[in-house]
């Protein structure tokens, strides 16, 4: 791609590995097909095109942040969707909710690799060809050149010039030393750098997006709940979802047992601008793998590595444990059961089904109050996050779950359509109250139920990315090759010196490539150094060669 | 402790505010005495008469012997009134640094406290390499603006750090997030100016050209809009470079196309066409501006806007 340097107005120096053809224009009408797949290729490859297609990059990926995505926010979609139906075949058509895999969004980002590339290929020749080229000869008419200084100094040509030589080589100049017409002259150039640098930096882009294209079939990454207490098997059915690349296999997931001992979170207490904040969530685990059993914690920061997959802490909450009986005091249903936090507080909402052992399907739409309030209104809610004053509400349906008609349902809202409400809102009999080790009577004598304990939940993520070290990797040299392509200054110097008496008569010029701000500075530097160097005794009579 | 601290911090946000309006005036007044007509009434009328001699072009105009120890003087009062403005603000972060146990930037009021002192900073330093003085007034505006705003709109009491702030990623990614915001900020208001100076028809003398007689000539303006961006740029990459890396360690995923990332991308890739149209014929120039212009557009929308009314993984504001 195009070189990011404030190019100079006037053609005479613009640098002659510029590129920029956008000039240009198919020449006559006699244009085969061959002409215009040339004429297109270079449309393609010109920096303006380069230009636009940034611009438009940009803009294609505004809707990806106005509108929820797939991938970074479901729950958004499923809202935007149930919210805007009218708008339903516009995000069909145009993949509104997964834009930056959209057919429209890869068009523009491939077009632009492409110019790159085209780019590139010409450039890495030109800069070859540059690499091994000496400085180009000294121009007649140095004055003319945008920096440039002129003065008579002490000594004889050549004594003057082997100073400037040796100056110019501690500078890291490439040198040349020419004659014609009896006038001596060096020409020097330094700051190759920059343009490899240049180079390196899109050789270092399209590397980070052939990474990602290949690598995103090596990754995987699954989610599991973790309630205090259980052991999670890392089988991908053990998983509550999982998400592979296509490259992936089941016997790539590597094989681990995490067990979830305890879940710590520290409150802050001291600051009454941020009671109940939490300061701390500490997952206190057990993990065995290859054989070998280690207790380790996993906090927000501060991911598990495991036989080469990293396990992440992504959301905590609570899971009461619930215990539901027969009319004859046989447990029927009893398990923990992960509530979806609503608030800060931690009010959160929770699904109890119980399908067999009572005389009707039962299903509970519950909510939970780690410290429970209440309103003026009579509402509860928490108002603060830890256990303090915990109790759990419960509306009660009875009727058909819906679980034996091989819909998936979801975990968190069920279908009450086919049941009916017989207790809490609206109902005769009060929504079920449970404290902590209390127990409450069924409507209709269906059984009891009880809050028997409060364990919370984690969910963790499970990761494994191999595109993760190239990418940086990658990325580094990306930098790296951005600095050297901005900051180092491509010049070219010429010190043409020739006899005037004793003395000589110095001149020094310079050319930049791109912007370079000490460009006159080091030409004056340069002269005044040559005017000022000490000089070997008699140097006119000096036998040089 | 905190509390108090907290409350001292404020009120040296209050002080830095006062005397950064000072300094802006300072430094208009600065502007407009070098294009006030000069002391010398004859001669002038003649040449504001009928259009007879072309007026010299913007930039060129240095200023008379006469005037110009009062446009410098009027400068220097506004360059030692920033300092003084600035010693207070570096002050008040600090402090609130110390009353928080942490680094001073952790939501919208501290980001805008610490973007706006390095702002300011970054102008003081880059005044004394070249002639800068030109810019104090634009500089300062926008300062006193954005501590207002945030002293009003943003401002809450001093908390910890929630444990997804937790990191040390946190000191090195949302710093180099500010320092480039404060270059690209700085591009911004060199780029307006070009813009205005670079106008066409200059035989119409208009009140605004004639304040923009003190400012250095467009091709100028423009290079050094372009030396503070590529800063910026360079900066805002390693920026995103680092949210990538932070966002692999807490999230999982390295990109994941969230709110602030996507915002983030927008910027990059806006900036990275200016420095293309930079080395574009037709596009270097008013073009280029305009992209260096929008580009900070967009700073101020994912600061502002994304990170107050979106909802994302980047929910820091602490509003």
């Amino acid at each position: 791609m195009p070189k990011p340097s404030s190019a100079p107005e006037s053609d005479t120096i613009l640098p002659d590995d510029h590129i920029d053809r956008a000039g240009e224009s198919p020449s006559g009408p006699r244009l085969g097909v061959v002409g215009w797949l040339r004429w297109g290729w270079r449309q393609l490859t010109s920096m303006r095109t380069a230009l636009i297609l940034l611009l438009m990059l940009a803009l294609a990926a505004i809707p990806g942040s106005l509108i929820p995505q797939r991938s970074s926010d479901p729950n958004g979609v499923i809202q935007f969707d149930r919210n805007n139906p009218g708008w339903a075949w516009a995000v069909q058509l145009l993949q509104l909710h997964d834009v930056f895999g959209s057919v429209w969004f890869s068009a523009v980002y491939l077009l632009l690799f492409a110019s790159l590339v085209g780019c590139l290929i010409p450039r890495i020749r030109h800069h070859a060809q540059a690499l091994l080229a000496p400085p180009p000869a000294t121009p007649r008419n140095l004055q003319r050149l945008p920096a440039h200084d002129r003065r008579r100094v002490n000594g004889p040509p050549e004594v003057v010039l082997r100073t400037a030589e040796e100056e110019l080589r501690r500078q890291r100049y490439r040198l040349r030393r020419l004659e014609a017409g009896g006038e001596r002259s060096i020409a020097a150039e330094r700051g190759y750098l920059r343009e490899t640098g240049n180079l390196l930096f899109h050789l270092a882009l399209l590397a980070v997006l052939v990474v990602l294209a290949v690598g995103t079939g090596y990754r995987f990454t699954g989610q599991r709940i973790l309630v205090e207490g259980q052991t999670f098997a890392s089988t991908r059915i053990a998983f509550d979802s999982f998400t592979p690349g296509r490259f992936v296999t089941d016997a790539q997931i590597p094989q681990f047992t995490l067990t979830l001992d305890r879940f710590r979170v520290d409150y802050v207490e001291d600051n009454l601008n941020a009671l109940g904040m939490p300061r701390d969530f500490d997952a206190q685990v057990t993990v065995t793998a290859d054989g070998t059993q280690q207790s380790s914690s996993i906090r927000v920061n501060e991911p598990l590595s495991v036989a080469g997959t990293d396990i992440y802490l992504l959301g905590n909450g609570y899971a009461p444990t619930l215990t539901v009986r027969n009319p004859a005091g046989d447990v029927v249903f009893s398990d923990s059961i992960p509530f979806l936090p609503q608030d800060a507080n931690l009010t959160s909402l929770g699904v109890v089904k119980v399908p067999d052992g009572l005389a009707q399907q039962v299903g509970m739409i519950a909510l939970f109050y780690p410290t429970r309030a209440t309103a003026p209104g009579g509402a509860s809610y928490s108002n603060y996050p830890d256990l303090l004053d915990p109790a759990v509400t419960l509306d009660v349906y009875v009727g058909d779950l819906g679980l034996d008609t091989g819909i998936p349902v979801s975990v968190y809202s069920p279908d009450t359509s086919a049941m009916t409400q017989v207790a809490g809102r609206g109902t005769a009999s009060p929504a079920i109250e449970l404290t902590p080790g209390a127990s409450a009577p069924l409507p209709d004598g269906l059984g009891t139920i009880e809050l028997t304990s409060i364990p919370r939940f984690a969910s963790l993520d499970i990761a494994h990315d191999p595109t993760q070290a190239p990418t940086l990797i990658a990325a580094a040299a990306a930098v790296a090759g951005l600095a050297l392509s901005l900051f180092v200054p491509r010049r070219r110097i010429w010190v043409r010196a020739a006899a005037r008496g004793d003395q000589t008569q110095l001149e020094v010029a310079a050319l930049a490539r791109g912007d370079d701000p000490r460009l006159q500075a080091a030409v004056d530097a340069l002269a005044a150094r040559l005017e000022t160097a000490p000089r070997p005794p008699g140097g006119s009579d000096d036998p040089l060669p | 402790m905190t509390p108090f601290l907290d409350a001292l911090s404020l009120l040296l946000v209050y002080s830095a505010i006062a005397v950064y309006a000072a300094g802006f005036i300072a430094y208009t007044l600065g502007l407009a005495r070098r294009t006030a007509p000069r002391p010398a009434p004859a001669k002038e009328r003649v040449l504001a008469g009928p259009a007879t001699v072309p007026p010299a072009p913007p930039g060129t105009t240095e200023p008379t012997s006469e005037s110009a120890p009062a446009t410098s003087k009027a400068f220097r009062v506004g360059y030692a009134l920033t300092v003084l403005g600035w010693v207070l603000h570096v002050a008040a972060t600090v402090l609130r640094g110390i009353a928080a146990e942490r680094v001073p930037w952790a939501n919208m009021f501290e980001f805008s406290l610490t973007g706006t002192a390095l702002i300011i900073g970054t102008f003081l330093a880059v005044s004394i390499r070249g002639r800068l003085a030109f810019l104090g007034t634009a500089v300062l505006g926008l300062v006193v603006l954005l501590l207002g705003v945030a002293t009003v709109s943003f401002y809450v009491p001093v908390v910890p750090l929630m444990p997804a702030l937790q990191s040390g990623w946190l000191v090195i990614h949302v710093l180099v997030a500010l320092l480039a915001t404060a270059f690209f900020g700085l591009a911004f208001l060199v780029s307006i100016t070009y813009l205005l100076k670079s106008r066409r028809h200059p035989e119409q003398t208009t009140r605004l050209q004639r304040l923009l007689e003190a400012t250095p000539p467009a091709e100028d303006l423009d290079r050094l809009a372009y030396r503070l961006t590529i800063v910026g740029f360079i900066l805002w990459t390693f920026t995103l470079i680092a949210g990538a890396i932070w966002a692999g360690r807490a999230w999982g995923r390295f990109w994941g196309w969230d709110v602030k990332e996507v915002w983030t991308f927008i910027i990059w890739v806006l900036y990275a066409a200016y420095l293309h149209a930079m080395a574009t014929r037709g596009w270097h120039g008013r073009r280029a501006a305009w992209l260096c212009i929008t580009g900070f557009a967009a700073v101020l929308f994912n600061f502002g806007i994304v990170n107050v009314f979106f909802t994302g993984l980047h929910s820091y504001s602490g509003l």
